[in-house]
């Protein structure tokens, strides 16, 4: 059994994004364990990439500042195989498919594998384009997680039958980013989903509110926070444990 | 061709964000209904001929064959288009299909402005909304074109993103077509970007190579021995190359911007420098490191300034059918000036990269050998930023 289906056994999960790197990958592990301390389910931990397409302009620097403090994708994989040694909850990665690709995709997945990493969200792989991945995913254990968009409609019960881990649906049209309102009819769109598999679903783009949280946890089984938390190391850097650690209680909280 | 399901060989497919899946799908339905649609045709014919201008000419280039002093030398005339270059005969393409589609409104990237000018023409012509991305370092490269793009009622946004150049531009577009898909149709202005674009545009642009074909056969009584283009993400090149595919006897080059050299950062020579990866919704070769991240490229000509190439130009290469070269800002400012004094025509700075390969071949081939240069724009937007690249300050 996927490891992610752990995350969402104790009521509605809720996961956070961090870049790693951002400011450098010392904060990082402190945000990850203190997002794990004040109740983060799942964690998605983002490989910067320098040309992110599906994000906004608040995760575009998020990527931006990682980039410029050196890290990269090595030194994510060290990275990661320390921050395991305690943290126990399910990560997955967030990238892009040529980071992958580029790493070697074989390779990667491996490494995926060895460090404990249990999912990978690639935002610029769709559907047709899966078995890219899908094949070495399945043979390492590293669920590759499948995206539904408010515009997918025919499509919602395909990807719904192959999806693995969890699904991750999208709130909104348009990239990563706080909105102050979520006008798309999610409720329609996941009672399809869950007419065609069992696996969890999440919905994620815009959420920034208690409110929001609170909504979007009753549809779903769980909710993703990214542009928010971001927002707040960038506004805090090394000093912003504190905040995203309360911020992740709040929300955690909310959707109880 | 190896093309099925989008693809050229391993390259092209549809490496995009989930949300414009059905809206690439629903692209490549309507651009089968209207490929084979008569009345379709008919009015796109219909607009080439009396608005954009064509056939654009197969000019024989006397003085400049004599003083390179080896083979003949054509050039195609794509710069006496209506907006100054190849840009406008997709442009009216996908404008016509996104308006039977029901779109109202077009989005589209620039570099050089070549094309934004374009889709705002277009935009103007058939009564659609038009903004256009353009890197706020080109939109100071080419401010005239900005300018242009605002007289014909488009909206310029600058984007300040990355590099601030065609890759942002492009990144910038797609990120706006995620947020607004129901009215609106992303004018990809190159043969790139995810399927079905990358033969949409080839389609669009083949009209280069049919007439090519049709004016030599005309003029000549036989095929030319090469066929010469400059290659950014490769629209005119693909153009210019499509209907000699078949003839093996002809050799297909596409000329890509060096920069500065291939030895140093500063360059945009993909097939050259760059390798397989995955970017801007395709398969392909880019300018990139060894993690993947995409290379900050660079040119003099914004028009080449791109880290990628469209995947059947990829698929080419492999197979070996076209050779791709790379060409020096110097040697690109040189042919600019050079072709400007012995034939009178000032080429766009991206086309001048392709006469400087024939320079460079012309002088080593015999005299019954022929070669056609595509000559893709004219080179009015360039002149303030050559001026300054010699040390002379002017600005429009």
């Amino acid at each position: 059994m996927s490891n992610i289906k752990s995350a969402f056994e104790k009521g509605k999960a809720f996961i956070p994004f961090i870049t790693c790197g951002d400011p450098d990958l010392e904060t990082t592990g402190k945000l990850v364990r203190a997002a794990v301390e004040n109740g983060a389910d799942l964690i998605e931990l983002g490989i910067p990439f320098s040309d992110p397409t599906a994000e906004g302009p608040v995760i575009q620097s998020a990527n931006i500042r990682a980039l410029a403090g050196g890290v990269t994708t090595d030194k994510i994989f060290d990275f990661v195989k320390e921050l395991r040694k305690d943290v126990k909850i399910p990560l997955v990665f967030m990238t892009y498919a040529n980071v992958v690709f580029s790493y070697g995709a074989e390779k990667f997945i491996f490494a995926c594998k060895e460090i404990g990493i249990d999912g990978i969200i690639l935002p610029d792989l769709p559907f047709e384009e899966k078995e890219e991945f899908q094949p070495l995913c399945r043979q390492n254990g590293v669920d590759l997680i499948s995206l539904i968009a408010p515009t997918s409609k025919q499509r919602i019960a395909k990807i719904a039958k192959e999806a693995e881990g969890f699904l991750y649906i999208v709130s909104s049209l348009g990239v990563t980013g706080t909105r102050s309102e979520i006008t798309t009819d999610l409720s329609s769109i996941i009672k399809v989903v869950r007419e065609n598999t069992d696996i969890p679903c999440a919905i994620g783009f815009g959420i920034s509110t208690l409110e929001q949280a609170k909504k979007m946890a009753a549809m779903a089984d769980g909710v993703i926070v990214g542009s928010a938390i971001i927002k707040l190391i960038e506004k805090h850097g090394i000093d912003s444990i504190n905040a995203v650690g309360k911020y992740v209680k709040g929300m955690k909280e909310a959707m109880v | 061709m190896a093309e099925t399901n989008g693809r050229f060989g391993v390259h092209g497919g549809q490496y995009i964000p989930e949300t414009l899946m059905n809206a690439v799908i629903e692209l490549e339905k309507a651009y089968n209904h209207y490929k084979n649609d008569k009345a379709f045709n008919r009015e796109l014919s219909e607009l080439f001929k009396e608005y954009a201008n064509r056939p654009s000419g197969l000019y024989y280039a006397k003085k400049l064959t004599e003083a390179l002093g080896g083979a003949k030398i054509y050039l195609k005339r794509e710069d006496l288009n209506h907006t100054g270059s190849h840009k406008i005969n997709n442009v009216l393409g996908q404008a016509l299909l996104a308006k039977k589609m029901g779109k109202t409104r077009l989005i589209a990237e620039t570099g050089a402005g070549q094309h934004g000018v374009a889709a705002a023409t277009a935009a103007a012509l058939l009564n659609m909304e038009c903004v256009v991305f353009m890197g706020e370092e080109d939109t100071k490269r080419q401010a005239l074109n900005v300018y242009r793009m605002r007289l014909l009622g488009a909206k310029v946004i600058p984007v300040t993103t990355g590099t601030a150049t065609l890759k942002d531009a492009v990144s910038e577009a797609m990120r706006e077509w995620t947020s607004r898909i129901e009215d609106t149709h992303y004018c990809l202005g190159s043969v790139m970007g995810p399927h079905p674009f990358p033969t949409i545009v080839r389609d669009f642009q083949a009209v280069i190579s049919k007439e090519i074909k049709e004016q030599i056969l005309e003029k000549e009584n036989r095929l030319p021995d090469a066929v010469i283009a400059c290659v950014g993400g490769g629209s005119n090149a693909m153009g210019s190359f499509y209907h000699f595919i078949e003839n093996k006897d002809v050799r297909l080059i596409g000329c890509e911007a060096a920069g500065r050299g291939m030895d140093t950062f500063e360059t945009a020579a993909t097939i050259n420098t760059g390798r397989l990866g995955i970017f801007h919704g395709m398969k392909s070769y880019f300018c990139q490191d060894s993690y993947g991240q995409i290379a900050p490229v660079y040119s003099i000509s914004a028009g080449l300034d791109y880290p990628g190439i469209g995947p059947e130009h990829a698929y080419l290469h492999d197979t070996g059918r076209a050779e791709y070269v790379p060409v020096t800002d110097d040697e690109a400012v040189n042919a600019f000036e050079f072709l400007s004094k012995t034939e009178g025509i000032i080429p766009a700075i991206e086309s001048a990269h392709a006469i400087a390969h024939a320079m460079k071949i012309a002088p080593t081939m015999d005299k019954d050998k022929i070669i056609v240069i595509t000559v893709s724009g004219r080179g009015d937007k360039d002149c303030a930023a050559i001026a300054r690249y010699r040390g002379e300050d002017i600005y429009e």
